[in-house]
C-alpha cells in the first residue's frame, strides 16, 4: 500500500538530525534550568542558546523571543495579552475573517468580555484590503493582528505594508506566522511587527512547542502564572528537548530556504497543472502567485470533500478539505466562505499540502488517483448528472 | 470513526444509478448544506421492484443511501414505510451522532420517492398524505 503524506500544512514528521539534537535532553542533560547545579545550568545554556538562534534567524533580540506550548498558545497569549495589558488605552482589536480559530475564538472571547473586533473582509484570492485597514481603525484600536500566510489556501498577506500603517497609528501589531515561518523569509523589523506567533512542527520540529516573538516595550499581560520562568512571563518548568529541536528545525528550515522553496513550487506547480488538466468543474482557491510554495487547494464541483478524502485515504493519500462534515461543524470552511465561495462549492474543497519529503512521482501518483476517485464520485451525484444533461 | 459497514457500503455502495421510467423519485437535502439525496423507484404490485439512488455527500450519506435501498427492496409498499433512520442507521452497525442526519435524509428520500409514486399512479398512501421533507433538517 502507498503512504502518501500531502497534508504538510497540518503537520511535517520530524526530520531524524532534529530527533536526535532533542535525545540527549531526556536521557543526559534532564536538570531543570531553574536549578543551580551543573545539570541545571547545562539545560539553561541549551535553552539560552536556542533563544539566540531563533532570534538570530528572526532578526530579534534574545529578550524578545519566548517559547511556549505552540501557535495556539502563542495566539492566545498575543491577543489577550495585549488586550488585558492595555484596555486602558482602548478595547478594539482588528483582524481578519480568514484566521486560524486560535486568533478568531480568542477574538470572540473577547467580545464577550467588552472588547470590540473588527473582521476584516478579504477578496476571492483571499486578500485583505489595506484600505479596509486603515478605515476600520478608531481611537479605540490598539491592537491589529493579521495570519500572514492563511493555512487553508495559503494565500501571504502584505505584512510589511500592514506593520507600516500599525506604525504610523500607534497600534500594536501581531501576525500569526505558524505556515510563513519556514517558507517564508522573516525580519521583524523589516516587516514591523510586534509579536509574532511560530509552532516548530510545521517546519519539521516536534510538536507541543512554539515561540512568541514579543518586541521590547510591547505591554503584555503575562499568560501563565506561577515561577519565573520565560522573565516572569511564561510560567512552568521549560521543555527543553523541545524547544532544542526548534531551535534546530528553524535553523535547518532557514540553512535550506532557497532549495525548500524551489522544490516545492516545482512540485505545487506541476501538481496544480495535473489536476487542471485531468479533472474539469476544478477551481483553485488563494491567490495565484501570492501563496505559500507547499500550498495547493482546489474545490472540484459536484462531490463532496470528506468522501473525496476517505476515498483517497483508501489509495493511501493523506489529504485535507474544508467541507462541513470534515471540520465538525455544520459550515464548510470560514476562509473559502470569506472568499467569496457558494456553500456548495467550499463543500468540495482539497487541500494538498507539500513538504521537504514528497516526490515528483508522488505527484504523479496524487493527479492519476484524484482523477479517477473524483469521477468515481460524480458517477454518484446528482449535481454531476444535470451538469451532463445541460450540455 | 465509522463503522466496518458504513466503509464498506460507501466503497462499494449497491443500487447507484438512475431508473429511467421510474414509478417514483424522491430528492431530498441541498447542496449548500453539503449533501443531496435522490432515490428511484420501480414498484409492481404494491412492491418495490427495483431501487436506484444518487447522492452528493460525505462517505455516511453515501452509505446510508446504499444501505436503504438494500432495505426496502423486494419490500411491500406497507413494510417500507416502517423502516425509520434508525433502522438504516442500525443497519451499518451505527453512525457517528453528527452524522446521524445521513439516515434521516435517506428515510427522507425514500418517503419522498413513494409519495411521487402515489401522486403519478393514483396509488393513495394514506401515511404520507402529509409528508414534507425538511429541506434544512440539519440546520
Amino acid at each position: 500500500m502507498r503512504d502518501v503524506y500531502m497534508d504538510n500544512a497540518a503537520t511535517t514528521p520530524v526530520k531524524k538530525e532534529i530527533v536526535e539534537s532533542m535525545i540527549p535532553y531526556f536521557t543526559e542533560n534532564y536538570g531543570n534550568p531553574s536549578s543551580i547545579y551543573r545539570r541545571g545550568r547545562d539545560s539553561k545554556k541549551a535553552i539560552d542558546e536556542s533563544r539566540d538562534l531563533v532570534a538570530k534567524i528572526l532578526g530579534a533580540s534574545s529578550r524578545e523571543i519566548y517559547f511556549t506550548s505552540g501557535g495556539s498558545e502563542s495566539d492566545n497569549w498575543a491577543i489577550k495579552g495585549v488586550a488585558l495589558g492595555n484596555k486602558n488605552k482602548g478595547n478594539h482589536i482588528i483582524t481578519t475573517k480568514i484566521e486560524h480559530h486560535a486568533v478568531l475564538h480568542t477574538c470572540q472571547y473577547l467580545e464577550r468580555n467588552g472588547f470590540e473586533v473588527t473582521y476584516l473582509d478579504v477578496d476571492e484570492y483571499g486578500m485583505i484590503s489595506l484600505d479596509d485597514l486603515k478605515k476600520a481603525i478608531n481611537k479605540n484600536t490598539i491592537l491589529i493582528s493579521i495570519i500572514y500566510a492563511n493555512n487553508e489556501v495559503g494565500t501571504i498577506q502584505p505584512i510589511k505594508e500592514i506593520g507600516k500603517i500599525a506604525k504610523d497609528n500607534d497600534i500594536y501589531f501581531h501576525t500569526d506566522a505558524v505556515q510563513a515561518v519556514g517558507n517564508i523569509e522573516i525580519d521583524v523589523d523589516e516587516l514591523g511587527v510586534d509579536l509574532l506567533s511560530l509552532s516548530a512542527h510545521k517546519f519539521y520540529g516536534p510538536k507541543g512547542v512554539g515561540a512568541l516573538y514579543i518586541r521590547k516595550g510591547v505591554k503584555l499581560n503575562p499568560y501563565i502564572h506561577g515561577g519565573a520562568q520565560e522573565r516572569n512571563r511564561r510560567a512552568g518548568t521549560e521543555n527543553i528537548a523541545a524547544i532544542v529541536g526548534l531551535a534546530k528545525a528553524l535553523e535547518l528550515a532557514y540553512n535550506n530556504l532557497e532549495s525548500h522553496n524551489e522544490n516545492l513550487i516545482y512540485l505545487r506547480n506541476k501538481l496544480i497543472k495535473g489536476i487542471m488538466n485531468e479533472i474539469s468543474y476544478v477551481k483553485l482557491n488563494g491567490h495565484p502567485e501570492k501563496r505559500l510554495p507547499g500550498n495547493v487547494n482546489v474545490s472540484i464541483e459536484f462531490i463532496e470533500g470528506e468522501a473525496l478524502l476517505l476515498s483517497l485515504d483508501m489509495v493511501g493519500i493523506a489529504a485535507s478539505s474544508g467541507s462541513a462534515c470534515t471540520s465538525g461543524s455544520l459550515d464548510p470552511s470560514h476562509v473559502l466562505l470569506a472568499m467569496g465561495l457558494p456553500h456548495e462549492i467550499a463543500h468540495g474543497s482539497l487541500r494538498l499540502s507539500l513538504g521537504d519529503f514528497n516526490t515528483e512521482e508522488e505527484v504523479d501518483y496524487v493527479i492519476e488517483n484524484l482523477a479517477k476517485i473524483v469521477q468515481r464520485l460524480r458517477d454518484m451525484s446528482p449535481l454531476y448528472e444535470r451538469v451532463k444533461e445541460d450540455k | 470513526m465509522y463503522s466496518e459497514k458504513v466503509m464498506e457500503h460507501f466503497t462499494n455502495p449497491r443500487n447507484v444509478g438512475e431508473i429511467e421510467d421510474a414509478d417514483g423519485v424522491g430528492e431530498v437535502g441541498n447542496a449548500k448544506c453539503g449533501d443531496i439525496m435522490k432515490m428511484y423507484l420501480k414498484i409492481e404490485n404494491n412492491i418495490i421492484v427495483d431501487v436506484k439512488f444518487k447522492t452528493f455527500g460525505c462517505g455516511s450519506a453515501i452509505a446510508s443511501s446504499s444501505m436503504a435501498t438494500e432495505l426496502i427492496k423486494g419490500k411491500s409498499i406497507e413494510e417500507v414505510l416502517k423502516i425509520t433512520n434508525k433502522a438504516v442507521a442500525e443497519a451499518l452497525d451505527g453512525l457517528p451522532p453528527v452524522k446521524m442526519h445521513c439516515s434521516v435524509l435517506a428515510e427522507e428520500a425514500i418517503k419522498s420517492a413513494l409519495k411521487d409514486y402515489s401522486e403519478k399512479s393514483g396509488v393513495e398512501i394514506e401515511e404520507l398524505k402529509d409528508f414534507e421533507p425538511k429541506e434544512d433538517h440539519h440546520h
